[in-house]
């Protein structure tokens, strides 16, 4: 058994503004991670970070307050008004603190931050390291992890939290470089694993992006909230989903149908291409169903010839090498094929403004975590604030409760339980029949996932996927471990993954189903406008072994701005 | 759709057998990369496969490998692009290996973490953020893009002969810092490069500039440490 005070679970960029809290308050902290920190998905973040610094000359009167209220005009409503406002209040010094890490953001002449235009705000307010600025904020986090010489399990992957009398005390983890699964335990757990991209097939995360944080808390009674609400981005590349920045269309870049016209005109006559996310998406998407993708198919044009390769390689270099490498098109002469792909859970660990959940002794930050700030849609450049900033609020948190010992739990003696029930369960895999390979149930759930809860929705499709996810998960327990060796197992992994993978999909399956109407990235044909009356409310889910999950739900948090209608 | 063949180094430390190689054919169709390849041998032909992967999209620097005699991302490798019938995969050459296609980072990161990789600051912080030109930002640009894939460190001569030696990662890592303007580190770095183990170990054969897959200039970077580590001892200044 290891014993830290503090059990940091993924180390990304939330996880990592956890851990640097922690350990400056004086906590023991330990960082459990699948890969090197600086490997972490949060490296692929591209076009910035919103703030309201106000260096753009456009932004001079910008403030955290319009901030806000860009964020929950964004969400569709859905967002915790006063959790979406401690987020943008946050912004400022939060933006400041990793300059003063070493981020080499760009810069304007006056040397200040350089900020950008993004789709849905109000005021050029996103702060960027050309189109890079996750990897950039990624390695300066990681940089003061090494410098505060915070505790590091690298290749460890967290399988189970150790949960006993409904308090968490820790974790169990496999080390994927020297085999075998070790029992941590901690006053505090907080988890930071991102996104559940991967439980489509379009997705733009890495292949970790597997939500299995989430799964964890899930699987241990922690409520999943508003897991219906996925975000697709509206530039993903055409063949491999890899993302373009929305940093393209700030900079001006254009999107075109097949006759070569900028047909957001007729979607959002004002904004263009930089309206919100959910609405660019699924103006794509009609385009592309009404037969206006180019040759007739299913993807448009992100064109950016007229910002020339001067302006390119200034601000959107990373755009075109991935675009050269992995779409064989160079952007300074040819327009870019995209389609909109997986990006982004809006929902996730049901978690209050400083990481806590219903379960004392376990916190959750960043992608994984749910607040409310992003609502039913979350605008760009908003994600990277989150991590930074409820990262900070997490560990802070964590660390008053260890240091204070007011909510934390004691760690415990370990009875070596828990490692023998991970074991068992692994045993238990390698015994089965074998007559399914859990790659094909993976690919059929991805599928089920892009086709049934796609950019757009209806009844028929989504009643359909919840009874086909249902079958899948009878079937993956017929699906065997191949390879049962000690060292680096992926098979393991991944088919442990799976699982988890299997329940999240499940989640937004069965809340997507239910909730009829349609509110930011949640758009069905069946039901199209929103409903305040009855819908205006967080969905969560609560695990159930057989079956779906069971729904509840509760209110948003009100109070600074009316509901309107969105108009770009 | 064509068949390729992979020939593949692989390693089990559980066996105590020496590293071997193994050959997988793999029907490949479209824009098929090296990984994803490496992940349907994995899939559907041998569970036992093992290999670091994250973002595929070449930012997270997990799957740099020895492809056909060349230092490469697998990610970002196009197998079709490739032009042949047969892909040798081996780990990065010359580290020590845990399994398969993948080695021990342990070297590599505490090389890095030995040149203090962090901005050091010794002045009253502002309010605000730290000023800093266009011109003076567009110092980092290169070397601020490494994703430590570990490329260049395998590819160098002088790691392979000098255990000791830093390396090209970690010191374009110390490059990227001292060239900040906003770095008050003094002399405070200096020490961890400035000294046999560290630039003077480089004899600027360059490899590590043709491995990196991120076509950066390592070499270049060290040659301004030994000059800025000259300017110092003579004009008391590093630039």
């Amino acid at each position: 058994m290891v014993s830290h005070q503090l059990i940091v679970v993924g180390a990304g960029l939330a996880g990592l503004r956890a851990a640097v809290e922690a350990k400056d308050a004086g906590v023991d902290v330990a960082m459990l991670t699948q890969v090197h920190p600086g490997r972490s998905h949060s490296g692929a973040a591209q076009g910035g970070v919103n703030g309201a610094l106000a260096n753009h000359p456009d932004a001079q009167d910008d403030t955290p307050e319009k901030h806000a209220f860009d964020t929950v005009k964004g969400s569709d409503y859905l967002a915790d008004q006063r959790s979406a406002l401690q987020m943008t209040t946050d912004a400022v010094p939060a933006i400041y603190e990793l300059e003063h890490m070493g981020c080499p953001f760009s810069r304007f002449d006056d040397g200040r931050i350089a900020q950008r235009p993004f789709g849905g705000a109000g005021y050029p307010r996103t702060c960027y390291g050309a189109d890079k600025t996750g990897h950039y904020m990624l390695h300066a986090l990681v940089e003061q992890a090494y410098r505060r010489q915070i505790r590091m399990y690298i290749e460890w992957f967290v399988c189970r939290l150790i949960v006993e009398d409904g308090v968490c005390k820790g974790v169990v983890a496999y080390s994927m470089t020297k085999g075998g699964f070790e029992e941590f335990r901690g006053e505090a757990v907080i988890v930071a694993t991102g996104g559940a991209g991967r439980t489509y097939s379009n997705t733009t995360n890495a292949v970790i992006s597997t939500g299995g944080g989430a799964a964890m808390a899930y699987h241990s009674g922690v409520p999943l909230k508003d897991m219906e609400f996925v975000q697709f981005h509206p530039t993903g590349l055409y063949t491999t989903h890899i993302l373009m920045t929305e940093g393209c269309r700030g900079e001006g870049g254009y999107l075109l149908n097949k006759d070569g016209e900028r047909f957001m005109a007729r979607y959002a006559p004002t904004a263009m291409e930089l309206a919100p996310r959910d609405i660019t998406s699924r103006s794509i998407q009609t385009e592309i169903n009404e037969g206006r993708g180019i040759d007739g198919k299913d993807f448009v044009y992100l064109d950016l010839r007229h910002l020339g390769a001067e302006k390119l390689a200034e601000r959107l270099p990373g755009t075109r090498d991935l675009s050269i490498h992995f779409e064989g098109v160079d952007p300074v002469y040819d327009p870019i094929p995209i389609a909109p792909a997986q990006h982004y859970s809006m929902g996730g660990i049901d978690t209050d403004v400083d990481g806590r959940t219903v379960m004392p002794g376990l916190l959750a930050a960043g992608e994984c975590a749910c607040v409310s700030v992003h609502g039913a849609n979350r605008l760009g450049g908003n994600s990277l604030l989150e991590t930074v900033v409820f990262g900070r609020r997490a560990g802070a948190a964590a660390a008053r409760d260890i240091l204070g010992h007011e909510h934390a739990a004691r760690p415990g003696e370990s009875d070596g339980r828990a490692v023998v029930a991970v074991q068992a369960t692994v045993d238990e895999l390698a015994g089965r029949e074998g007559s399914e390979d859990a790659y094909v149930v993976r690919e059929e759930m991805t599928e089920i996932m892009r086709t049934h809860y796609g950019i757009y929705r209806d009844e028929a499709a989504m009643k359909t996927g919840v009874d086909e996810l249902l079958a899948l998960k009878e079937r993956l327990k017929k699906a065997k471990l191949r390879h049962t060796g000690g060292v680096w197992n992926l098979d393991m992994i991944r088919t442990m993954e799976l699982e988890g993978m299997l329940d999240v999909a499940l989640a937004t399956a069965s809340g997507a189903l239910v909730r009829t109407e349609s509110r930011g990235s949640h758009a069905r044909t069946d039901f199209e406008t929103r409903d305040d009356e009855r819908w205006l409310k967080h969905t969560l889910a609560f695990y159930q072994a057989d079956g779906p999950p069971k729904l509840d739900y509760k209110p948003v948090e009100m109070g600074l701005f009316e509901p309107q209608e969105r108009k770009y | 759709m064509s068949d390729i063949t992979f020939h593949i180094k692989r390693f089990d430390p559980a066996d105590g057998k020496p590293p071997h190689y193994q050959d997988f054919v793999v029907p490949i169709a479209g824009s098929m990369t090296v990984l994803e390849a490496l992940f349907s041998i994995q899939e559907k032909q041998d569970g036992s496969l093992a290999f670091r992967y994250c973002c595929r999209s070449s930012i997270c620097g997990s799957c740099a490998m020895y492809i056909n005699g060349r230092y490469r991302l697998a990610c970002q490798t196009n197998i079709l692009h490739m032009g042949v019938d047969r892909v040798t995969v081996e780990a990065l050459p010359h580290m020590p290996l845990v399994r398969d296609l993948v080695w021990d980072m342990d070297d590599f990161f505490t090389k890095y973490e030995a040149i203090k990789p962090w901005l050091i600051r010794n002045s009253e912080l502002p309010d605000t953020e730290v000023t800093q030109s266009p011109g003076e930002r567009l110092k980092l640009n290169m070397p601020i893009d490494c994703i430590l894939c570990a490329a260049c460190y395998s590819s160098c001569p002088s790691v392979w002969t000098e255990s000791n030696y830093l390396g090209p990662a970690a010191l374009l890592k110390a490059y990227r810092f001292e060239v900040d303007s906003r770095d008050e580190a003094g002399k405070e770095r200096l020490p961890s490069w400035d000294n046999e183990r560290g630039v003077y170990r480089c004899h600027t054969i360059a490899n590590c500039s043709e491995a990196c897959p991120k076509e950066l200039n390592p070499t270049e970077g060290i040659q301004w440490l030994k000059g800025s580590a000259v300017r110092r001892r003579l004009l008391g200044r590093k630039k």
